[in-house]
């Protein structure tokens, strides 16, 4: 009974994070590009109850704009852990999946999800904003049926996590 | 006594819901002056219920927690010394003077909560807050001085009586009133007074550390904030009303220009809103004052 209770509270409680979804504002490469006008007049990501946030403590969704320096992935994860569960990350554009044009530099990181737990991917370089509507439409669907656990599987497998991240932080 | 606690528990209920049905439209005319269609009506609830059930709630110390609360208890105390239609509640036992006291509690609050943590921004926010607070209290007393003066009483219910039939202190003093009104406007932090929480800037200020159900409370205290300014200029100038439609109707009415207002004006630098306050609007106050007393 106490289990059927918790359920329901449960499934409540995604129905109303997928309907407001904060963003933080964090840009890590050029996809950043396409965020205003994915945001503003034209495209008006508000209509699905997304808002762009500043700070950590306040958003629900990182989303990994393109390229991803060793430099900024210390930053990155401070901005991960600093959020509230639960929290979701978005790899954005072809460089998240597996380092796009800067496949061969020593500076960029090549597979975001060996880092940072990710939970969805948008494919493309760049990615247009209609893509990026429809990606947050499938997160979505991801929160509400409960498959988007990156925050859970970050505290699982910590230890994995935490040694890719010293092998390139150093 | 049943009913003294029926009262207790809705009058605050009822200024919730006025809130937070005033920052439903508030998302919708922004969306719409913008030219876009808007995020869904009741995203508000949504937003106030996710962040109360978030499972993570980070706290920086007893104080930090505490702060919201003490902010959300000094509005709901100020609510009950507002006069609503057919109502009284409070305030027969404390005056207009008392409550410019308790509406400060807010600020207090929040300052004691953002001061507990070591984010530079939390600082910056509060100081801005303060600050600004200092601004617009000058030309605020000026005009309750007046209006004080006009009705020779102090008590606001009183205030409203004397306005009936259509006698507003909107007609008999009007440069209080436009005073009034950029005081309420400055008091609720819209363009060009947002520099408490300038995103931009200092990364929504106070509330930079908060997140979770300390948000929460914060934007259920921002839901108060805006009944509490708003009815008060009602009560004050254009003399309360007659049942709870037309106080919602006339409220509104302000709220609404209010947020027009807001889309057309860029930010202050904290120093040029204060000195804009202790110009223009304390001048203004200044020459109605003189007029009350010569009539």
């Amino acid at each position: 009974m106490e289990k059927m209770t918790q359920d329901q509270v449960r499934t409540i409680a995604n129905m109303l994070r997928k309907r407001s979804l904060w963003m933080i504002h964090y840009c890590t490469g050029c996809g950043a590009m396409e965020l205003p006008p994915t945001m503003t007049s034209r495209y008006d990501m508000s209509r699905l109850g997304l808002a762009p946030f500043v700070t950590s403590r306040q958003a629900d969704i990182l989303l990994i704009t393109g390229y991803l320096n060793v430099k900024t992935l210390r930053r990155v994860i401070t901005v991960y852990e600093q959020m509230l569960d639960p929290k979701y990350v978005i790899g954005f554009g072809s460089c998240a999946l597996n380092g796009g044009v800067y496949w061969d530099s020593y500076a960029v990181i090549k597979q975001l999800d060996r880092y940072i737990p990710a939970d969805l991917y948008i494919a493309g370089c760049m990615p247009r904003p209609e893509a990026i509507i429809t990606a947050f439409q499938d997160l979505m669907d991801l929160i509400d049926s409960g498959k988007a656990d990156g925050y859970k599987r970050y505290k699982r497998d910590l230890a994995y996590y935490k040694e890719n991240q010293r092998k390139v932080l150093g | 006594m049943v009913s003294t606690i029926l009262i207790a528990i809705c009058v605050p209920l009822l200024a919730f819901a006025i809130g937070l049905t005033f920052i439903m439209f508030k998302l919708k005319i922004t969306a719409r002056v913008q030219r876009r269609y808007g995020p869904p009506i009741i995203q508000p609830i949504y937003n106030l219920l996710k962040l109360l059930l978030k499972e993570d709630n980070i706290s920086h110390g007893v104080i930090f927690s505490l702060g919201p609360i003490i902010a959300l208890a000094g509005s709901i105390l100020a609510v009950f010394f507002i006069p609503i239609p057919g109502l009284n509640l409070l305030t027969g036992s404390g005056d207009l003077i008392a409550l410019l006291y308790i509406m400060a509690i807010g600020s207090l609050g929040m300052a004691l909560g953002a001061g507990n943590t070591a984010n530079p921004n939390a600082s910056i926010g509060i100081s801005r807050a303060l600050t600004l607070m200092f601004g617009y209290d000058l030309p605020l007393v000026i005009i309750v001085i007046s209006v004080i003066l006009q009705y020779h009483t102090t008590n606001l219910a009183d205030i409203v009586a004397a306005q009936a039939n259509g006698h507003w202190t909107l007609w008999t003093l009007p440069l209080s009133a436009i005073v009034g009104f950029v005081v309420t406007y400055g008091a609720l932090g819209e363009h060009p007074f947002d520099i408490i929480t300038a995103p931009h800037e200092v990364a929504t200020g106070p509330m930079v550390e908060y997140g979770g159900k300390h948000l929460g409370f914060l934007m259920i205290n921002h839901m108060f904030h805006i009944y509490i300014e708003i009815a008060l200029f009602v009560d004050l100038f254009l003399g309360g009303a007659s049942n709870l439609f037309w106080f919602y109707i006339k409220m509104f009415g302000v709220f609404f220009i209010m947020m027009l207002c807001d889309e057309v004006f860029l930010r202050f630098k904290i120093d040029d809103a204060v000195r804009f306050f202790w110009k223009w609007p304390t001048v203004v106050a200044l020459i109605s004052l003189i007029i009350v007393l010569v009539k």
